[in-house]
């Protein structure tokens, strides 16, 4: 094992459907190599709560669409060197933005009074909830964000890449047949 | 480089010929250069809305589909700062409307998307519009769906250039202009459109689309899996596979 | 084609241009009747009309004076000019009267909203109330205004001195110390013969008084040459430039001049037919107007055989716009007389050759008008004598802002700008915007340049920034007046301005960082260079202006850090508070 300091990685998933972080588990056997000069803290694949203070780098998945999602992208922000958004909910809301059509009422009372099949028709409401924000948004609209990685989810050669990239010291990039939106 | 002779225009440093009466878009097209385009489409009257043709004309910024071509142009186009201002008109274009690739049946057949691809751009960069805008599934077999309307007129056009009817326009001014459908209850349902008409088709996004054909092609075999929009002569297959989504 | 409204979409016979049928004025008259244009009413008058229903439909859209919902019986607009609007005014009105801006209050009575420059920038703050031009509004008049509207008395009815309208000349020139006799100039074209005449106009060195100050000689020689089915001259009076009112003196008092000037152009054009587009913040000219037609008319200087000349046919029609300033816009402004949306066209062709109905156009100012007028009768060197080299003649100036004589003043070109601050009585001054948002911001370092198309053009506005305004939010008003004004038509001013109007307020609340304000400037340059007319490619100029004299404004309003959102995070958990009744710590963030 190599005695360089590792790279510290976090990753979390906010207004997202773990969908990107299972697409980077795709990078199989690749990800021994990774692991080499890699560790991981904040993330749900280890369960590890808060970020260390000194990440290198945070890999976002998906878009805000409530205070608690606003709070970890701080934490990640405040913690993280470079912030990368991952996929096409933390890049422009995806498919959770597509509620943005509705207002907030809307959205809650076809949820949990109106929509077909519901039981208990009643909107939950609980301090330990975390409220919805009006509208979802893409995380850049809250935080700088560094690099993005496209795709729903982007493909695993993708998220080999950009971290390869970025271990060897050079500017991420996609080359064309990986970058896609879908 | 040698002069330009009489009817030659010089695109990046190289001469290429051009009859009276084309624009740059024209004769670009017509010798294999690919000069990145939206509301431009051969065929229907230039339009020169969408700004992704954007080129410099003699170092003076101008439109190549509707800029006539005149001998003596030097014309900058596939340049570094020409792809920064492109990206950042077509990032324009991605958040003034609702771009949700994942969920939308053109996906791999856009044309904004293969522009976008092509100008790599990552993300909209700006902050989302996320404007409120109807879809009309009135017809029984083309839903027109305006979130994702560019407002490049090509199915306004297509109407009434080629079709001979008037099923769409613009209205409204600045950032509230949008698509709509020239009939007394403002629905689809109500004109004379159908599915053979070129509106029905030739969209470049997936603002009209036809109905019971989304997703047919799978990934992989889609327009954009299997082309770069910067290949030449790929409007007929954009076109055609508008049209029958299973050939390729 | 270069339409951008489709080729096929109707422009309507000629006959039906002008008139009590224009598109625009049959609108006019159901937003008057109805408060509204009703959805029956569009279907109906697309049929009447022969024209799309999408037609008739775009165009209530694109104006700012139709409506599909009702506004107010009392339909009042305050002008947001930072000349001749007083928002302040505004609120505390919609506070009087219960009002929500810009909506119509529930018992359909009253509705206030605000609308671009008005043209009453030396006689603010103003108003416009069932389209009538209510001007010098003071706390008093409000309360009095407000009085009327809830006694329900028509707005006929009011005192006739709240809406006069002071021509306010400050300084005469060349061509307003010149009287004018009307057929002075016909006269004079006569006998000299349209040849002659058209030498003398481009001899004169007149260029155009609207803006891009192209030769006018030139122009009516092109549009003379160029073959066509008719001819035709149109007078833009669309005066859309916030704090330009020059021309609306002009037609209140000069406008035999004006019309002469059309009629002299048409001679040498040889078109039959005018039109004067006339903008809609300026109905109440229109009355005086047709009067004046009507007796150019009888004086045999309008009409068949004018002045007793066989063939010199020649007739003048007033269309009225319905609040665009795009349409100040020459190609804009044809295509909202044939009845369309106000889309610029692509150019070239210009309008010289493929103008109006496709035909030969010539587009003039009112002012451009007026001197051809004069021209014609004092020649060409009477006009070269005065001005600069480049610039000959004078312009007439809208001055308007901090200072002490606010008005008309016409100066040979050539003139400093401290001359000009010195004669209105403008003190400590902070900076000057010439030409209107569209124009240049100058700063005091700058005073000794000089008004003139080679160095400070100006369509006519003049507008004095003092000591103690706060230029950001000038800067501000005129983003938003380019955001609301945008035609929508090209990609980078559609969206750019929008997203450089929201860049300044965000700066303007606090929240901007350096960050923001290089993205401005990127964004500013790319509307500048990209955008498909004149307004886009003016639009930014305020903000690049400022950004290069004045960056202290933006600066001392930045935050220190290197990124701020780009929305208020608490503000948008608001509704979820409500519908929670919850306000803990927890329902709120910083
Ligand atoms: C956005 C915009 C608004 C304009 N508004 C006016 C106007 O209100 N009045 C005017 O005379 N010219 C206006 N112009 C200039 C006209 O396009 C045109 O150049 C002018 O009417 C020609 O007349 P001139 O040669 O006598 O100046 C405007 C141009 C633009 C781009
Ligand atoms: S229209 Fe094109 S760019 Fe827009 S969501 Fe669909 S695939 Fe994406
Ligand atoms: S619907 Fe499609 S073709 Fe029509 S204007 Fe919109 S983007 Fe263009
Ligand atoms: S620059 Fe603005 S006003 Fe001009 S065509 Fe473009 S959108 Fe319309
Ligand atoms: S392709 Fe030229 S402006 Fe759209």
């Amino acid at each position: 094992m190599s005695t360089k300091k590792k790279v510290r990685v976090a990753t979390t998933s906010l207004a997202g459907c773990f969908g990107c972080h299972m697409s980077f588990l795709d990078i199989d056997e690749a990800i021994v190599g990774l692991i080499e000069h890699v560790e991981f803290s904040r993330s749900p694949i280890n369960d590890i709560k808060h970020c260390d203070p000194d990440c290198d780098i945070g890999l976002i998945e998906g878009g805000l669409c409530n205070a608690e999602n606003v709070h970890v992208l701080k934490e990640f922000r405040e913690s993280c060197k470079i912030i990368i958004a991952v996929g096409a909910c933390a890049i422009n809301g995806g498919v959770p933005a597509m509620r943005n059509h509705y207002t907030l009422k809307e959205c809650l009372e076809e949820a949990y009074l109106d929509g077909i099949g519901v039981e208990n028709p009643m909107i939950p409401n609980d301090v330990e909830l975390p409220l919805l924000l009006s509208k979802v948004h893409p995380i850049h609209e809250v935080v700088h964000v560094d690099y993005y990685l496209p795709g729903c989810p982007p493909p695993a050669e993708a998220f080999l890449k950009v971290l390869t990239d970025l271990l060897e010291g050079k500017e991420p990039s996609l080359p064309k047949e990986i970058l896609h939106y879908d | 480089m040698s002069e330009a002779n009489n009817n030659t225009i010089i695109i990046d440093g190289k001469e290429i010929p051009f009859t009276e009466g084309q624009t740059i878009m024209d004769a670009a097209l017509a010798a294999d250069i690919y000069i990145p385009h939206l509301c431009h489409r051969p065929g229907l009257k230039p339009h020169g809305s969408c700004k992704l043709c954007t080129v410099e004309v003699n170092g003076r910024s101008a439109s190549a589909c509707t800029l006539p071509a005149a001998s003596g142009q030097e014309v900058s186009n596939n340049t570094e700062a020409l792809t920064e201002v492109r990206k950042t008109i077509t990032q324009m274009l991605f958040v003034e409307g609702n771009h949700f690739c994942p969920s939308c049946e053109k996906t791999g057949d856009c044309t904004l998307q293969a522009v976008a691809y092509h100008l790599d751009m990552l993300d909209g960069h700006f902050p989302q519009f996320y404007p409120k805008r109807e879809v009309d599934a009135s017809h029984e077999s083309i839903v027109l769906d305006r979130d994702r309307c560019i407002m490049c007129e090509l199915c306004v056009r297509a109407s009434r250039e080629v079709d001979g009817k008037d099923v769409f326009a613009i209205t409204g001014r600045g950032v509230d202009a949008k698509l709509i459908v020239n009939s007394a209850s403002g629905k689809l349902a109500d004109t004379d459109i159908t599915t053979d008409d070129l509106a029905a088709h030739i969209c470049p996004v997936g603002a009209i689309l036809i109905k019971e054909h989304g997703y047919e092609t799978p990934i992989g075999r889609r327009t954009f899996d299997l082309h770069t929009i910067a290949e030449p002569g790929l409007e007929p297959v954009i076109l055609r596979k508008g049209k029958h989504a299973d050939e390729h | 084609m270069h339409s951008n409204n489709g080729p096929d979409n109707n422009a309507g016979s000629p006959a039906q241009q002008g008139g009590d049928n224009h598109l625009l004025h049959r609108l006019y008259e159901l937003q008057q009747q109805f408060q509204h244009i009703p959805k029956q009413a569009i279907s109906d008058l697309a049929t009447e009309l022969n024209l799309p229903i999408s037609q008739v439909e775009s165009v209530v859209d694109f104006y700012s004076f139709f409506h599909r919902t009702a506004r107010g019986r009392y339909d009042i607009l305050f002008s947001n000019c930072t000349s001749c609007g007083d928002m302040a005014m505004m609120h505390k009105l919609c506070e009087r009267l219960s009002v929500t801006p810009g909506e119509t209050r529930a018992d359909g009575v009253v509705s206030i909203a605000e609308t671009s420059c008005i043209g009453m920038c030396d006689q603010g703050p103003a108003l416009l109330v069932n389209g009538r031009t209510l001007t010098h509004l003071t706390n008093r008049r409000l309360e009095q205004i407000a009085e009327q509207v809830d006694a329900g008395t028509p707005v006929a009815d009011w005192p006739v001195e709240w809406f006069r309208v002071h021509d306010n000349v400050r300084k005469n020139g060349l061509l307003l110390s010149t009287g004018f006799e009307a057929g002075s100039g016909l006269l004079s074209a006569i006998h000299q013969g349209p040849e002659e005449l058209l030498e003398e106009i481009v001899k004169s060195g007149l260029r155009g008084r609207g803006g891009a100050g192209f030769s006018t000689g030139m122009k009516w020689k092109f549009c003379r040459a160029a073959t066509g089915d008719a001819h035709y001259v149109i007078c833009n009076a669309d005066e859309g430039e916030p704090g330009t009112f020059k021309d609306r003196i002009l037609l209140n008092s000069h406008a035999h001049e004006v019309f002469e000037g059309m009629t002299l152009c048409g001679y040498i054009i040889g078109a039959q037919k005018g039109y004067l587009y006339l903008r809609g913040e300026y109905r109440y000219l229109l009355p005086e107007l047709q009067a004046v037609l009507k007796r150019r008319h009888k004086a045999k200087l309008l009409g068949e055989n004018i002045l007793g000349q066989q063939g010199f046919n020649f007739d003048i029609e007033i269309i009225m716009g319905a609040g665009a300033y795009i349409c100040g816009e020459e190609s804009a402004l044809i295509e909202s007389m044939e009845q369309k949306r106000g889309i610029p066209r692509v150019l070239p062709p210009f309008p010289v050759t493929k103008g109006f109905l496709d035909q030969p156009t010539v587009v003039n100012n009112v002012e451009t008008l007026a001197a051809a007028a004069q021209i014609a009768v004092h020649g060409s060197d009477w006009f070269k004598g005065h001005g600069s080299d480049k610039s000959a003649g004078s312009k007439i100036l809208s001055i308007s802002g901090d200072c002490t004589t606010p008005g008309a003043y016409e100066y040979a070109f050539g003139v400093s700008i401290q001359r000009i601050l010195d004669d209105c009585g403008a003190e400590d001054v902070q900076a000057v915007q010439v030409g209107g948002p569209s124009g240049t911001l100058i700063a005091p370092d700058e005073f000794e340049r000089k008004l003139g198309f080679e160095d400070l053009a100006t369509g006519g506005s003049f507008m004095i920034y003092g000591k103690d305004s706060d230029l950001l939010a000038v800067v501000q008003n005129f983003a938003h007046f380019f955001a609301h004004e945008s035609c929508g038509f090209c990609t980078p001013c559609r969206v750019g301005t929008t997203l450089l109007r929201n860049g300044l307020d965000k700066i303007v609340r606090g929240h901007g960082t350096q960050y923001d304000v290089d993205e401005m400037f990127r964004m500013a340059t790319l509307v500048k260079r990209r955008s498909h007319c004149g307004l886009g490619q003016t639009a930014p100029n305020p903000i690049l202006d400022a950004l290069k004299r004045f960056p202290g404004i933006f600066e001392s309003r930045l935050v220190n850090s290197e990124f701020e959102p780009h929305f208020d995070l608490d503000a948008a958990l608001e509704e979820a508070r409500q519908i929670s009744h919850r306000d803990d710590a927890e329902a709120h963030l910083v």
